[in-house]
């Protein structure tokens, strides 16, 4: 095996100016923060965002312009420097600084340009809510990309913690954006809980660094001679030099990176969390938060090849998360569910790619996934907002031959491709298939192979069965439950009436239904969504030459120059072909053989929920194959009753020991203070009689008292006497 | 000045002891106590206390002559000023309280209770 990494340049300086993006994302936090002080009610919230964010997006530009091949530090101020003795390790310091590599900027260009898009598309969908909930939204949005910033761009593990931190907490009060609404409330509270497990791994994980490498910036510690004779060791085969501190250390950081995004077994968060606003979901749940832990694992690359076990370990999560997902969004009825099982099936995706050492892969996955991701969470997006918040697959149809949906349906079907990975014309297949090629070189992971290619399979066929069922077919809908607030909204855009304004009744149940709510007439998205989905569309087929040619084009030259590079000669089967691919060389036979199966999964949903379907609600092949499969199906519907068994594990085991603990408190504890409490009143109302306000009785007390003190000072005297 | 022994008394009082004295002055004491204690009206209260207070004097001023030291006459003497003093103190103090309740009796002035 043959080991080269490119960290071992030196680390130069980087220009001042990439402070600025950070600094631009906050500008943006704190204009937002002023207009919901002065109440601004128009839509000047969202166009400070795009501005400040645009700005930002150039500046990552430049950055990549200006780039000149070597990691580069640059520091604002010195955050930590604390030191508790002379010897090694006793010495903590920390700045507050950006490191900027080509995996840095690879990283910056997306969630920079993602985040001015989705805020211009946020400008339009979010402006029911005009007012402080829109300068709410759009400070979060902007704390968001400055958080993911100081994670993506931070100079050491503590930069990349508090990066960290601050995305999930704005993950957690944008789900929680609709916070009237009890379930996005719960949604909010699970993912903020179910990330602070993941939360604690990494932050043992960066302590661990810290006591085994002495240091936490990345310049130090990737250089450092430590790991580095580590990686010679491991470049000869000698894992059993490697202290198994130093093995723990990328274990721990998975636990983080599962947390973050969304693997078994802590992916249960990220289905919920489609309770905050489509744009979130489509910025922070699909295209860059949850692709962190990516980042994280590509970024501490060094740190997981010293490992014999995190590398697998990553694999065969990634590979059985995809799977699962997978399988559970087959039978799901919300798009946008479906959509966020997707994810968390292609962010499984990107874990294997690591796992199965092409980073390559995976930051290409995490490129082409987070355009054509965000692109199908928006036309979500736009059918939810023409529909009075309508997503259930039985109950929309035919959207693409209606007035003003044509943009938002070519639109999808784009994305929907790219999802698949149809053959040569998106991206999403590019990208995929470095993944898939190398799960089947390496002997030890072939299965893996094998489950990301039936996964391919299963992601074609539910991705289309939501394109089938709502984008073509017979016209019909029935509107959602917004319906109120909707129409608000109607009147503040009158433009959107023109084409608009076509009810298209498909079906006389309709009618009653419509009649209801009173004449529903569904409105086709206007000029800012429309662009941002047209933007977006071309940019994934723009990645196509981006992630295409060789190693992954120029998303594999970005890696190539940063941590994350790791290049294992192809010694084990790139030429000579798989063991698991009947000794075929997967490079050349997996363009091929995904291909065939992504056409096949279309082929299937078209067969179940096209061919012969009159109605939105019901497409009888599929319903007929819903009846042979039985219980299958009700299992994936119900996700494997994986929140169930949660529930049956852990959190009812602690819900009845804190009803233990609840007890104890009361009765004990409680009933301790209180007696101490009850005790002196107790005594106090006995002793209170006494005092009855009668001088007499005072006088009597008195001379007894006298009597007695006489008496006694008497009998005492004679017996001394 | 008279010479005198210590331990007896002057002439017209001679065979008088100091256990008469202590038995005059303890009755007159217990007097003022049992009138203190039974009655409600606080004039004959206010009584029976200087009752009780001139036992104590006459207690004192045995005493001192039985031991021949007029440390107890001298006290006596600042004791009845103080009594004068405070006599007249005490009934203005009944005559207010008198206004205010239109009342002498002491189980009007309870409310100092717990």
């Amino acid at each position: 095996m043959l080991l080269t990494l490119a960290s071992d340049a030196p680390a130069g300086a980087a220009p001042w100016w990439v402070m600025l993006i950070p600094a631009l994302a906050m500008l943006g936090v704190v204009l937002c923060t002023l207009f919901a002080i002065m109440g601004v009610k128009s839509k000047l919230p969202a166009y400070a965002t795009v501005g400040c964010l645009g700005l930002a997006c150039a500046l990552a530009f430049a950055m990549l312009l200006g780039y000149e091949d070597a990691s580069g530090v640059v520091k604002a101020w010195q955050w930590f420097d604390i030191s508790w003795g002379e010897g090694h390790g006793q010495t903590f310091s920390a700045i507050f600084g950006f490191y900027i590599d080509r995996l840095t900027i690879l990283w910056m260009l997306f969630v920079t340009s993602l985040g001015t898009l989705i805020g211009l598309y946020a400008s339009e969908y979010m402006s029911h809510d005009q007012g402080p909930g829109y300068c709410r939204f759009f400070m979060a949005f902007n704390l968001f990309v400055f958080s993911m910033s100081c994670l993506v761009m931070g100079a050491n593990m503590l930069m990349l913690y508090l990066g960290w931190e601050g995305v999930g907490l704005c993950s957690y009060l944008l789900i929680g954006y609709f916070y009237k609404k009890p379930s996005a409330v719960a949604a909010g509270k699970k993912a903020f809980i179910v990330n602070r497990i993941g939360d604690l791994g990494l932050a043992l994980g960066v302590y661990l660094t810290f006591v085994h490498f002495g240091t936490i910036e990345y310049a130090e510690l990737f250089a450092g001679d430590k790991l580095q004779g580590y990686l010679s060791d491991v470049a000869h085969g000698h894992f059993e030099h490697i202290p198994m501190t130093a093995q723990m250390i990328p274990l721990l950081l998975t636990v983080g990176a599962i947390g973050k995004s969304a693997q078994l077994p802590l992916y249960v968060w990220l289905p919920d969390a489609m309770e905050g606003p489509t744009p979130v979901s489509a910025l922070i749940h699909a295209a860059t938060m949850v692709t962190a832990g990516v980042y994280l694992i590509a970024r501490a690359y060094p740190l997981f090849q010293v490992s014999q076990f995190a590398l697998p370990a990553v694999a065969w999560i990634g590979a059985l998360t995809a799977f699962l997902a997978a399988t559970i969004g087959m039978a799901q009825f919300d798009i946008k569910r479906i959509m966020a099982y997707s994810t968390v099936s292609q962010l499984g995706y990107m874990f294997a790619g690591l796992g199965v050492m092409t980073s390559i892969g995976a930051a290409a996955h995490v490129f082409t996934h987070a355009f054509f991701k965000a692109l199908l969470f928006l036309c979500c997006g736009a059918v939810m907002h023409g529909f009075a918040g309508q997503l259930d697959l039985r109950k929309l149809s035919g959207l693409a031959k209606m007035k003003g949906w044509g943009i938002v349906s070519i639109t999808m079907l784009i994305g929907c491709l790219n999802l698949v990975g149809f053959p040569v014309i998106t991206s999403g297949y590019w990208s995929k298939d470095i993944i898939l090629a190398e799960a089947f070189v390496r002997p030890s992971t072939g299965l893996v192979g094998w489950l990301l290619l039936i996964t391919a399979g299963l992601t074609a066929y539910y991705t289309f069965r939501v394109f089938f069922r709502v984008f073509v077919g017979p016209v019909e809908y029935h509107p959602g439950e917004e319906l109120h607030a909707h129409d608000d909204h109607a009147h503040g855009h009158a433009h959107d009436h023109g084409h608009g304004n076509v009810p298209a009744h498909g079906h006389a149940p309709n009618d009653a239904h419509d009649e209801a709510h009173g004449h529903f007439h569904p409105h086709a998205p206007g000029w800012a969504i429309n662009t941002v989905l047209l933007i977006l569309a071309i940019l994934t087929f723009v990645a196509i030459p981006l992630v295409a040619l060789s190693h992954g084009g120029w998303v594999g030259e970005m890696v190539h120059g940063s941590t994350a590079h790791f290049e294992a000669a192809h010694a084990e089967g790139g030429s000579h072909g798989s063991v698991w691919l009947a000794g075929l060389d997967p490079h050349k036979v997996m363009y091929y053989i995904s291909g065939v199966v992504g056409v096949l999964g279309i082929v299937v949903a078209w067969a179940l929920h096209y061919r012969g379907r009159r109605e939105a609600a019901h497409a009888p092949a599929a319903d007929a194959f819903k009846q042979a499969i039985g219980a299958v199906q009700r299992w994936a519907e119900h996700k494997w009753y994986v929140d169930e068994l949660y529930d049956f594990l852990f959190r009812n085991p602690l819900w009845v020991l804190s009803q233990v603990f609840r007890y104890v408190d009361m009765l004990l504890v409680d009933g301790l203070v209180n007696t101490a409490g009850w005790l002196p009143s107790a005594l106090g109302g006995r002793l209170r009689r006494g005092q009855h306000g009668l001088l007499q009785g005072y006088a009597g007390s008195m001379a007894g008292g006298l009597a007695l003190f006489v008496v006694v000072v008497l009998l005492l005297v004679s017996k001394s006497a | 000045m008279l010479e005198l022994a210590q331990g007896a008394f002057p002439e017209p009082l001679a065979g008088v002891t100091l256990a008469h004295y202590l038995v005059l002055s303890g009755a007159m004491f217990t007097l003022g106590l049992v009138g203190f204690i039974t009655r409600r009206n606080l004039i004959i209260m206010f009584l029976c206390t200087e009752l009780m207070f001139q036992a104590a004097g006459l207690a004192l001023i045995a005493f001192s002559r039985y031991h021949l030291n007029l440390d107890g006459q001298t006290f006596v003497i600042f004791v009845l000023t103080v009594a004068a003093a405070e006599a007249a103190l005490a009934l203005a103090l009944v005559v207010l309280l008198f206004r205010r309740r239109e009342s002498l009796s002491s189980e009007d002035w309870s409310d100092l209770k717990g």
